[in-house]
C-alpha cells in the first residue's frame, strides 16, 4: 500500500485588488517551516485562478490574507469552489477583518478568521487539526 | 563641561564602581539589540561620544551635513506639515470629510485613491463589492473636480497617492485648467512615484512593468520640472519596506539607493541635478522602536548631503536637503485593544519630531480594524496638536542631538545603513537589485525574524502577547463604511458619462499616447495629461499604457 503523506496542503494567496502581502509571506513560509506542503501565489489572483490551482495541486486548505477588504469577495470564492466539486477544501482567512465580516464569512462558509494577533503557532494547529476531516469528506466524495 | 572626562582617574573608578553596582543590580541579561540588530548598552558616556568631530559630523541646522535638520529655523520656524492621508468612497464622500480634517488644522490635501484606482483600473472594471472601500474612486478628471471642490488648488499643497503613469495628477492640472489655475501655481508631490518599492513591497501601486515605470518615471519628473515646478514629482518612499518587514536601517539603505538610482536614470537623460534634486522628497514609516528611528533619519540626512552633493554632482544645497514626510507605523498597532493605539502612535509621532520630519500623518487607532472613522481620524490630528502646541516638543532644534546614546546611535546606523547600501550597490544598484529579488529576500528574511521575535516574547506587544484582556466586539470601536447607494449611483453616473463623451477624442488621445509609449522621444507623462483633458478615463490610460509596456507584476517567492 502506498504510504499516504500525512502533511497538510496549503495554497496561501491574495484575491482582489490589494497588494500587502508581508502577512502572506510570513505564513506561508511559517507553515513551509511547520512541515507543510505549500503553494504560495503573489497577490491579486483571480477567483477563477485559485479555483483552477486548487484543483490541480490538489489542496486541503486556501488561506486567503485580506489586509484590504479583499475578504469581501472570498463568498465569490467559496461559490466557485463549490461550482467546481470542491466544496471540502476548507478556507480560512486571515488579516483585518471587522467582526459583522467575519460573521458574514463563517455564513458563507469560511472555516476560520485569523486577526492580526494570531500566532503563527496557532494558524498552523489549526490546519494541521482539519486537514484529516477534509481529507476524510473528500475520500467520501 | 566640554573637556572629554575620558581618561581621568576619577571617572575610571566611578565608572568601575558603576559597572559594579549595575552588575550586581540585574544579574545576568539577555543582550538587548534595537530592530537593526545594533546591540544597546545600558550606559553611554564620553568614551562612546565625545563631540570632538561636531562640526564634520552634526554642524549646525541648515548647514551640511545637516544632521541636526535641513533648515535653520527647523519646526520652530515653520512647524511641520499635518498631512493626513485620507481616501474613502465617492469624490464628495472624500470632500466632506476633507472639509473635517482642514477644519481640525490639517494644512495639506492628500488622496488616497480606492484599491481599484491603485491597480490601474475604472471602477466598472472590477468587483463591485470592493469600490470605496479603502479609498476614493476617482477615475476621471470631473472625479477629482469633485473631490477637490472648495479647495484653492494655487495655494493647497495636494499630495496624492498616485503611482505611474501619475492620471491622478494629470486629473489635478486638468482642473487647474478649468479653474483657471496656472500650473505654475499648483503644488503637491506625487507620493507613489517610487515604482522599485512598489515592486520590492506593497505590490497594489506596480501597474508597469519595470523598464516602462523606469522610463516614465524620468519622463514625469521632466514634465513636472518644466511645466509644474513647484510640484514634488518624485518621493522615494521607505515606508513600504519598513511596512513590509524591513528593519528601519535596510529600509533606510533601501531608499537611499533608490534614490541613487532614480537621479542617475535623470542624469542619464542629461538633467541637471540642481533642477530635479530640489524637488525628491522622501516618505517614511515610523516605528515604536524610539531612540532607533531619531538615529534612523538624522544618519539618512547625512548620508544624502554628501551623496547628493559627492556622488550626484549637485551644487546648490537645495539639492543636499533631505526633506521627508512620516507616517506613524500601522504595523506596530493591535487590533486588541485598539484605544492602546492612541499611546503607540503619541510615541512614535514623537520619534518623528525628534528626528526632524517636514511633514507627518499620524495614523487613527482603528486603522487595524478599518478606513478610519471620523472620531479616530479626530484623535490622530489632535494627537499632533498636543504634541505641538500643549506639550512643547518644538521649543528646542533637534532637542536629541548631544546625547551621548543618539549620536552614538546615529553614528551605528549611518554604518548599517552604509552596509545595506554597499550590498545592493554589489548587486548592480537598486533597479537589478530589486530585479534579481535581492531586496525582496532580505525584507521577507527580516519579517519572519520580527515575527518570532514577537511569538517567542523577546518583543512585548502589549494586548497580543503580554497583557492580555477578554475583549467583546462592543468593546471594538465602530467600523468605517461606504453607502452602497451612493457608490452605486456614482458607477451609474460615470457609465452615462462615458457614453455621453467625444469617443473619437479619446481615441485620438490613447492613440497619441500609445505613440509616445513607443517613441523614446517623447515624453509620455505630456501625454498621460493630454489624454486626461482630452475626456480618457483612469482606466483606458492604464490600459493602453499596460498593453504597450506591460503588466507590473512583483516576483512571486516565499
Amino acid at each position: 500500500m502506498e504510504a499516504m503523506d500525512l502533511r497538510p496542503k496549503v495554497l496561501v494567496t491574495k484575491i482582489g485588488l490589494d497588494g500587502h502581502d508581508r502577512g502572506s509571506r510570513v505564513v506561508a513560509a511559517a507553515l513551509r517551516d511547520a512541515g507543510m506542503e505549500v503553494i504560495y501565489t503573489p497577490p491579486w489572483q483571480r477567483i477563477e485562478t485559485v479555483v483552477k490551482l486548487a484543483l490541480e495541486e490538489d489542496v486541503d486548505v486556501i488561506g486567503v490574507s485580506s489586509l484590504a477588504t479583499d475578504h469581501l469577495i472570498v463568498p465569490k470564492l467559496l461559490d466557485a469552489l463549490r461550482a467546481a466539486d470542491l466544496a471540502e477544501v476548507a478556507v480560512i482567512v486571515g488579516g483585518i477583518v471587522p467582526d459583522e465580516d467575519e460573521r458574514m464569512l463563517l455564513e458563507s462558509g469560511v472555516a476560520k478568521v485569523f486577526h492580526p494577533g494570531a500566532s503563527l503557532e496557532s494558524i498552523a494547529g489549526y490546519v494541521r487539526a482539519i486537514t484529516p476531516r477534509i481529507r476524510a469528506a473528500r475520500t467520501a466524495a | 563641561m566640554n573637556k572629554p572626562l575620558d581618561g581621568t582617574l576619577a571617572l575610571d573608578a566611578a565608572e568601575a564602581r558603576w559597572q559594579e553596582e549595575y552588575a550586581a543590580g540585574v544579574g545576568t541579561e539577555p543582550p538587548v539589540a534595537n530592530r537593526s540588530g545594533i546591540p544597546v548598552k545600558p550606559l553611554y558616556t564620553p568614551r562612546d561620544w565625545d563631540g570632538g568631530r561636531y562640526e564634520e559630523d552634526l554642524g549646525f541646522p541648515g548647514q551640511p551635513p545637516y544632521t541636526r535638520g535641513i533648515y535653520a529655523t527647523m519646526h520652530r520656524g515653520r512647524t511641520w506639515t499635518q498631512r493626513q492621508l485620507i481616501g474613502l468612497g465617492t469624490p464628495q464622500d472624500y470632500n466632506a470629510r476633507l472639509a473635517g480634517v482642514l477644519a481640525q488644522g490639517a494644512t495639506a490635501v492628500s488622496l488616497i485613491p480606492c484599491n481599484s484606482v491603485f491597480r490601474g483600473y475604472d471602477m466598472d472594471e472590477v468587483h463591485e463589492e470592493l469600490l470605496g472601500t479603502c479609498g476614493t474612486v476617482v477615475n476621471t478628471a470631473g472625479h477629482m473636480d469633485a473631490a477637490l471642490a472648495g479647495v484653492d488648488l494655487a495655494h493647497t499643497s495636494c499630495a496624492m497617492n498616485d503611482p505611474s503613469p501619475f492620471t491622478l495628477l494629470a486629473f489635478v492640472l486638468a482642473t487647474a485648467r478649468r479653474r483657471g489655475v496656472d500650473w505654475r501655481a499648483v503644488s503637491g508631490t506625487s507620493n507613489q512615484s517610487d515604482y522599485l518599492s512598489h515592486f520590492v513591497a506593497n505590490h497594489m501601486f506596480f501597474r508597469i512593468a519595470l523598464p516602462g515605470a523606469r522610463r516614465i518615471l524620468v519622463d514625469h519628473i521632466d514634465f513636472c520640472n518644466r511645466a509644474v515646478p513647484r510640484w514634488n514629482p518624485m518621493s522615494v518612499v521607505g515606508q513600504h519596506m519598513q511596512q513590509g518587514g524591513a528593519t528601519p536601517a535596510e529600509a533606510m539603505a533601501f531608499t537611499l539607493s533608490s534614490a541613487v538610482q532614480y537621479a542617475e536614470d535623470c542624469l542619464a537623460r542629461g538633467m541637471d541635478p540642481d533642477r530635479f534634486l530640489p524637488r525628491f522628497t522622501f516618505f517614511f514609516d515610523i516605528s515604536l522602536s524610539f531612540f532607533e528611528e531619531v538615529a534612523k533619519f538624522r544618519a539618512g540626512r547625512r548620508i544624502w548631503a554628501r551623496l547628493a552633493r559627492e556622488r550626484l554632482g549637485a551644487k546648490d544645497p537645495r539639492s543636499w536637503r533631505f526633506k521627508f514626510h512620516g507616517q506613524t507605523s500601522g504595523v506596530d498597532l493591535t487590533r486588541q485593544q485598539p484605544l492602546n493605539n492612541v499611546a503607540r502612535v503619541t510615541v512614535q509621532a514623537m520619534a518623528g519630531i525628534f528626528g526632524g520630519l517636514q511633514s507627518l500623518h499620524t495614523d487613527a487607532y482603528d486603522e487595524v480594524l478599518s478606513c478610519p472613522t471620523d472620531e479616530a481620524a479626530r484623535v490622530a490630528i489632535n494627537t499632533q496638536n498636543v504634541l505641538r502646541e500643549e506639550a512643547h516638543l518644538t521649543d528646542v532644534i533637534d532637542p536629541l542631538g548631544g546625547s551621548y546614546y543618539v549620536e552614538t546611535l546615529t553614528d551605528q546606523m549611518e554604518r548599517e545603513i552604509l552596509r545595506v547600501m554597499k550590498i545592493v550597490e554589489d548587486a548592480g544598484g537598486m533597479y537589478q537589485a530589486a530585479e534579481a529579488g535581492l531586496v525582496q529576500k532580505m525584507i521577507g528574511e527580516s519579517a519572519m525574524r520580527f515575527q518570532r521575535a514577537v511569538e517567542s516574547g523577546a518583543q512585548t506587544v502589549v494586548g497580543v502577547n503580554a497583557y492580555r484582556a477578554d475583549e467583546a466586539e462592543a468593546d471594538r470601536p465602530p467600523v468605517y463604511k461606504p453607502d452602497p447607494a451612493a457608490m452605486r449611483a456614482h458607477l451609474a453616473a460615470f457609465r452615462t458619462w462615458k457614453a455621453a463623451r467625444s469617443q473619437d477624442a479619446v481615441r485620438r488621445a490613447l492613440d497619441a499616447l500609445a505613440r509616445a509609449a513607443a517613441s523614446p522621444r517623447e515624453n509620455v507623462f505630456e501625454q498621460v495629461v493630454a489624454a486626461a483633458e482630452a475626456g480618457c478615463t483612469h482606466g483606458e490610460i492604464c490600459g493602453r499604457l499596460r498593453e504597450e509596456l506591460g503588466f507590473g507584476q512583483p516576483l512571486a517567492f516565499v
